[in-house]
């Protein structure tokens, strides 16, 4: 998989597992595994427009599903085991096919002129490096450590309950904002990558096939952004408290 | 009209390149790119200058053999081969840059001149039909779809020239390599070797050090036989083939 330059033709077996399109695969099933837990992710946030305990309620849900199969939480932890494993796949496949790119090209163009594709890649990668670390920053305040910014609000106040968390964090400007610019990163990686995902996986084979992944990618990109940014705008502008 | 050219000189290929400014006067809007190079060569060779070193074959947009970056467009501002481009498409004045294909897999031998004979070996590594043909056989003796005639058709119209590689961020092959998957894999003689061609085609290609597809459509945008972007999806779906028959 390293590139290095050659003047040979491969040697031995070649196997589809090994190559370059195989990382794709990965990332595109990867990723469609993403865009399923980010909608269901969104539904469950628009909760919070009836108040904290709707949202404190669905959140429990997650911990009583398939109960009593599967103990308490089992679902959720299970469910969290897949993401983690999936996400690592995304990123190590990421880093790989970033990597190889890097090395397909060690002299750069004197004058390259602004080709969309370049902008595209540079806004996947980078792009998905800062939702990365959104990732981090989401995962610690709100469900590992749950910390709460707002002096305005005492741990009396939160009672231990998320829904008041959430409102607490989402009336200061600059977490507010954290989401804003966070979503407008996910709304073009899921526009590039569904889209990418459907090439990837072999779905759009004609050019009709190709406008409507082209229309989902779209879709998908609008409504998850717009639909996570409602209940921080919702909080920040007071119409949920 | 007048053009200052900023050209790629490169002595041969373990020295290093730069960018070389030339002043050019009085060129036709007739002539083509290649042709308005060659009479900058001939002011060189006069000067006793070493002339600069460029590909060319047919000059009629068919072989796939010139190929130059011009002012950061693989080909030029229009949809054709380097030396279908014709100077009218520039003004009076204008500066233009002038570079070879950059990537790890196409390095410099001179100049403007890159190897490309690693598009030979992802050919070599699989992109043929082993079966004995014969003499031409009678047309219709083997029925191919309309559709898949078409198709096949259009993705054989690739004359290899490498503009894909060169304007993708990447350095990807996908577009070539997808045009010769998609060429042999929609007509019936190229079924028996459908699966194990694709497989050692993209092994050669990662092989060869060009990177991987981002699906961003810079390739057939710079295509000059607008060879379409599905071929792509149609090299992948393959390779997805193959996986499912373990290979």
């Amino acid at each position: 998989m390293d590139p290095v330059a050659t003047t040979t033709l491969l040697q031995g077996e070649s196997t589809a597992r090994r190559t370059s399109v195989f990382m794709k695969f990965l990332m595109a099933v990867t990723g469609a595994l993403f865009v399923l837990f980010v909608l269901m992710h969104m539904y469950g946030n628009l909760k919070i427009l009836w108040g904290t305990e709707a949202f404190d309620e669905y959140a429990e849900h997650l911990r009583t599903l398939l109960t009593p199969i599967l103990p308490y939480s089992g679902f959720l932890w299970l469910f969290r085991a897949v993401l983690v494993l999936a996400l690592l796949v995304h990123a190590y496949a990421a880093f790989t096919l970033w990597s190889r790119a890097n090395g397909a090209r060690p002299q750069r163009y004197a004058v390259k002129s602004a080709a969309k594709g370049a902008v595209r890649s540079k806004m996947m990668r980078w792009g998905g490096v800062a939702l990365l670390a959104f990732i981090a920053f989401h995962l610690i305040q709100f469900t590992i450590v749950k910390v709460n910014f707002n002096g305005n609000f005492s741990a009396a106040q939160l009672h231990g309950s998320t829904g008041e968390l959430v409102i607490a964090s989402f009336q200061l400007w600059w977490v507010t904002l954290i989401y804003i610019i966070a979503m407008g990163a996910l709304a073009m990686h899921l526009f590039h990558g569904v889209w990418s995902a459907a090439q990837t996986l072999g779905w759009t084979n004609s050019a009709g096939s190709r406008r409507l992944a082209y229309a989902t990618a779209h879709v998908v990109a609008a409504v998850v952004a717009l639909g996570f940014l409602v209940p921080p705008l919702a909080i920040f502008f007071r119409l949920v408290k | 009209m007048n053009l200052t050219l900023n050209i790629w000189r490169q002595d041969g290929p373990e020295t290093a390149g730069r960018m070389v400014t030339y002043q050019l006067a009085d060129v036709s809007g007739d002539m083509s790119f290649l042709e308005m190079l060659d009479v900058l060569n001939e002011s060189l060779v006069a000067k006793g200058d070493e002339p600069i070193a460029f590909d060319s074959d047919c000059r009629e947009g068919i072989c796939g053999m010139c190929g130059l970056m011009i002012s950061g467009k693989a080909h030029g501002p229009v949809r054709t081969t380097t030396c279908q481009l014709h100077m009218r498409e520039f003004r009076d004045g204008d500066t233009i840059s002038i570079e070879p294909w950059r990537a790890e897999a196409f390095p410099v031998i001179k100049d403007l001149v890159v190897d490309r004979s690693s598009f030979d070996r992802i050919i070599q590594s699989g992109g043929f039909i082993s079966a004995n043909t014969g003499s031409a056989p009678e047309a219709h003796s083997v029925p191919v779809e309309k559709r898949k005639a078409d198709r096949a058709f259009e993705a054989a119209a690739c004359i290899g020239c490498g503009a894909c590689v060169a304007a993708c961020p990447n350095a990807s092959a996908m577009l070539f390599m997808g045009a010769k998957v998609t060429h042999l894999g929609e007509l019936p003689q190229g079924q028996p070797e459908r699966y194990a061609r694709v497989v050692k085609m993209v092994a050669q290609h990662d092989h060869e050090g060009f990177g991987g597809c981002t699906n961003t459509g810079a390739c057939a945008d710079a295509c000059p036989k607008e060879i379409p972007l599905d071929v792509i999806n149609t090299l992948n779906r393959d390779l997805l083939g193959a996986l499912r028959q373990g290979r």
